[in-house]
C-alpha cells in the first residue's frame, strides 16, 4: 500500500521534472520564435571552437574564466546604467583581456592577475545587479545564459563581433600557432610574439563577450575550452583539431538550445552537459586507441636510420 | 697564455675560403651593474662549428640573444651576412634545449618541422604538395619519417631534438644557434643529434654556434672553442683553449684541465662570478665516452 503510493508520487514527480526539462509541444512554432538564438548559438560555436584551440595550446583556460567575470561585471553595469548589455560586456572583457595580456606574460603572473581580477569583477557585477530594478530574468541570464533575449539588433551585433573574430583569427592563425606552441623558436625566427599575444587577448575578449550573452558568465568555459580540449584528446593535426573543435562546439550550442526550447530551465545545463559528454567520449576514444597501441608510429628498423647517420663522417 | 689566441686578430677560418656569416667586432655585453664580456671579436665562417663554453652566468646564452636581436650590445657591432642585425632573422636557425611539450599541443612531428618552413607567414597554412615534399625531405634528413604523424607531446626528448634540427634546417639557415640542445638527452641521442648538426653544417655550409656546458659530445666535431669566463674570453682550437694554463689565466684561479680516455674534464673552475663555496666544479660532466675518433664509434655507454 505504502509502497504503491510512494512509487506513484515518485512517478508524478518524475513526470513534472521531465516536463520542466524537456517539452516538445508546439515545437515548430517555438523554433521560428527562437531562430535568432539558434543563429547566435551557431556563430558562437564556430568562434568558440576555433579560439578554444589557442586557449588550450596557450594554457589559458583560467584566464578565460577571469575575463568572463569582468565581462559579466560590464554587462551588469550596462543593464544598470542603461548603456547596453552588449556594450558593457564588450568593454568589461576587453579591459580584462588586455590587463591579463599585458601584466601576465608569464604563466605564473597570469594566474595570479586573473585570480585578483575575477572576484573583483564578480563583486562589481553583483553590486550592479543588486541595484538594478528591472526584470530579474535579465540578471540571472547574464550568469547562467538566456535563450530568448536575443532580438534582431543584438543578433546583428553578435554576428558582427563573431565575424571580426573569425577574420582576425584567419589572418594571424599560423604565426599565432607558432608563437603559442613554440614561443622561443618563433621569436628567434622573427615572429612578433608579443604583438600576437596582445592581438590574441583582444580576440579572446571579443569571444568571451559574445559567449557571456548566450551561455552566461559562469559557463563560458564549456564553449571556449571543453570542445577544443576534447578535440585535442583525439587528434594533434593542426587542421583536424580546429575542425573537430568547431563541430563539437556547434553541436553543444545548437543541440543544447534545441533541447532547452520548451523547458523552463536556462539553456546552460543542456549546453554544458552535451559539451561534457563529448569530452568524456573523446577521452574514452583516446584511451581505447592507446590500449590498442595505436600511436601513429610507423615501424622502422632503428639501425637503418642511426646507421646512416653514423656513416657520415663524425670527426674531421 | 699569450694574447694571440684570443682571436683579436681574425683567424682565417678552418674551412678556408668560405665567407664569413657572422662578425662581432669589439662587442661588449652587460647589464647596469656588471659586464658579461667585453672586446669580443669573432668571425664565424660558413660551415664552421664553434663551441661556446664557460661557467654559468658567463653570458653564453646572452651571446645568442644578441645574435637573435633580442638583446643589445653595450658597445661594438655585430653583422650577419654583412648587414646589421634585425630582430629575428629567417636565415638564422635556432635550436633551444629540450622541453617537454604539453598534451594540449596541436602539432605532430611534421607540423613542427613545417613551422620552421613557413611558421612566420600570415594566414592559415593551406596544404600543398610542395610544402608536403619539402617537409618530408627534412624529415628524411633527420630520420623523423617513422614518427612524422605522431603528436609531439608523445615523442621522446631525443626525437624532439632531431625534429628541432629539422625545423632549423627547413628555414635554409646560414647560421645555426644551439642553446644546450643536448641537455637531458641520453648518450645515444646526444651523439645522434650532434652528428646530425655536424653532418648538415658540412653539407649545407652553415656556421654553428653551439652553447654547451659539456664539450665532450661534440669535441671531435668543433673547429674552434669560444670560452667565456670572468668577463673575458679565449678563442681557438680545443687544444689551444682547453688547457690548464689558459683556463687558469682566464678564471684568475688555478683550474685543472684533465684529459682522460679522450675526454676533457675541467676541475676547479669557479661557477660564474659568484664562486661556489666548495670551489670545485666539474664543468664538463663526466658521463660521456669519447666519440671524436671518426666514423668507428662504438655503441653503448662505456664508463671511462
Amino acid at each position: 500500500m505504502i509502497e504503491t503510493l510512494s512509487t506513484a508520487s515518485l512517478r508524478a514527480a518524475d513526470a513534472s521534472l521531465w516536463s520542466q526539462l524537456f517539452q516538445f509541444e508546439n515545437y515548430g512554432e517555438l523554433l521560428v520564435l527562437l531562430q535568432n538564438s539558434l543563429l547566435a548559438g551557431a556563430a558562437l560555436g564556430i568562434v568558440g571552437g576555433l579560439i578554444g584551440v589557442f586557449v588550450v595550446a596557450r594554457d589559458m583556460p583560467f584566464a578565460v574564466h577571469g575575463i568572463s567575470e569582468l565581462s559579466f561585471a560590464g554587462a551588469s553595469a550596462g543593464l544598470l546604467f542603461g548603456f547596453g548589455v552588449v556594450e558593457g560586456s564588450l568593454a568589461g572583457s576587453l579591459i580584462a583581456a588586455l590587463l591579463i595580456g599585458i601584466l601576465g606574460s608569464r604563466a605564473q603572473d597570469r594566474n595570479s592577475i586573473t585570480a585578483v581580477l575575477m572576484p573583483f569583477g564578480l563583486g562589481l557585477g553583483i553590486l550592479s545587479l543588486a541595484l538594478y530594478s528591472g526584470r530579474s530574468a535579465n540578471k540571472f541570464g547574464l550568469l547562467t545564459g538566456q535563450i530568448v533575449a536575443i532580438d534582431d539588433p543584438r543578433l546583428t551585433s553578435l554576428l558582427i563581433i563573431s565575424a571580426v573574430i573569425l577574420v582576425g583569427l584567419a589572418i594571424v592563425w599560423r604565426p599565432l600557432m607558432f608563437a603559442s606552441v613554440d614561443a622561443d623558436v618563433a621569436a628567434a625566427r622573427g615572429v612578433p610574439v608579443r604583438v600576437l599575444s596582445i592581438i590574441f587577448m583582444l580576440l579572446l575578449g571579443l569571444a568571451v563577450a559574445v559567449s557571456v550573452q548566450i551561455v552566461g558568465a559562469l559557463l563560458v568555459l564549456s564553449i571556449l575550452v571543453t570542445p577544443a580540449a576534447a578535440a585535442l584528446r583525439v587528434s594533434a593535426s593542426p587542421v583536424l583539431v580546429p575542425v573537430l573543435s568547431v563541430a563539437f562546439a556547434v553541436v553543444s550550442m545548437v543541440g543544447g538550445m534545441l533541447l532547452a526550447l520548451g523547458g523552463s530551465v536556462p539553456i546552460s545545463p543542456y549546453v554544458t552537459t552535451i559539451s561534457f559528454l563529448i569530452y568524456a567520449a573523446c577521452r574514452v576514444v583516446a584511451a581505447v586507441r592507446k590500449r590498442r597501441g595505436r600511436t601513429g608510429r610507423v615501424r622502422e628498423r632503428p639501425e637503418a636510420v642511426s646507421g646512416r647517420v653514423a656513416a657520415a663522417p663524425a670527426g674531421r | 697564455m699569450t694574447i694571440d689566441i684570443t682571436g683579436t686578430t681574425a683567424d682565417p677560418p678552418a674551412q678556408g675560403g668560405a665567407g664569413v656569416v657572422l662578425r662581432l667586432r669589439n662587442a661588449t655585453l652587460g647589464f647596469a651593474e656588471r659586464t658579461l664580456w667585453s672586446g669580443l671579436d669573432l668571425d664565424v665562417a660558413a660551415g664552421e662549428f664553434i663551441a661556446v663554453l664557460g661557467a654559468n652566468g658567463s653570458g653564453k646564452t646572452s651571446l645568442l640573444k644578441v645574435i637573435l636581436g633580442q638583446q643589445r650590445l653595450l658597445s661594438g657591432e655585430v653583422t650577419f651576412l654583412g648587414e646589421p642585425l634585425a630582430r629575428g632573422n629567417r636565415r638564422i636557425g635556432y635550436i633551444p634545449q629540450q622541453k617537454p611539450a604539453g598534451e594540449g599541443t596541436p602539432l605532430r612531428a611534421r607540423d613542427l618541422v613545417a613551422l620552421g618552413l613557413d611558421g612566420h607567414r600570415w594566414g592559415f597554412p593551406l596544404p600543398s604538395r610542395r610544402r608536403r615534399t619539402d617537409v618530408a625531405a627534412v624529415l628524411d634528413a633527420v630520420g623523423g619519417r617513422p614518427y612524422a604523424k605522431v603528436p609531439i607531446s608523445t615523442l621522446s626528448g631525443g626525437e624532439q631534438q632531431r625534429l628541432r634540427v629539422g625545423q632549423a634546417l627547413a628555414g635554409g639557415p646560414r647560421l645555426l644557434l644551439c642553446d644546450e640542445p643536448l641537455l637531458s638527452l641520453d648518450l645515444a641521442h646526444q651523439r645522434l643529434v650532434s652528428e646530425l648538426i655536424d653532418r648538415h653544417r658540412r653539407e649545407r655550409r652553415f656556421g654553428v654556434l653551439f652553447v654547451t656546458h659539456d664539450v665532450n659530445p661534440i669535441l671531435g666535431m668543433v673547429d674552434r672553442v669560444l670560452y667565456l669566463a670572468g668577463g673575458r674570453f679565449r678563442i681557438g682550437s680545443p687544444d689551444e683553449v682547453l688547457r690548464s694554463d689558459v683556463l687558469s689565466d682566464l678564471y684568475g684561479s688555478p683550474v685543472d684541465v684533465i684529459r682522460t680516455h679522450g675526454r676533457i674534464v675541467v676541475v676547479g673552475a669557479p661557477d660564474g662570478p659568484h664562486s661556489h663555496p666548495d670551489g670545485l666544479d666539474v664543468l664538463h660532466d663526466a658521463q660521456h665516452e669519447p666519440d671524436h675518433g671518426g666514423p668507428d664509434v662504438t655503441e653503448g655507454a662505456t664508463k671511462p
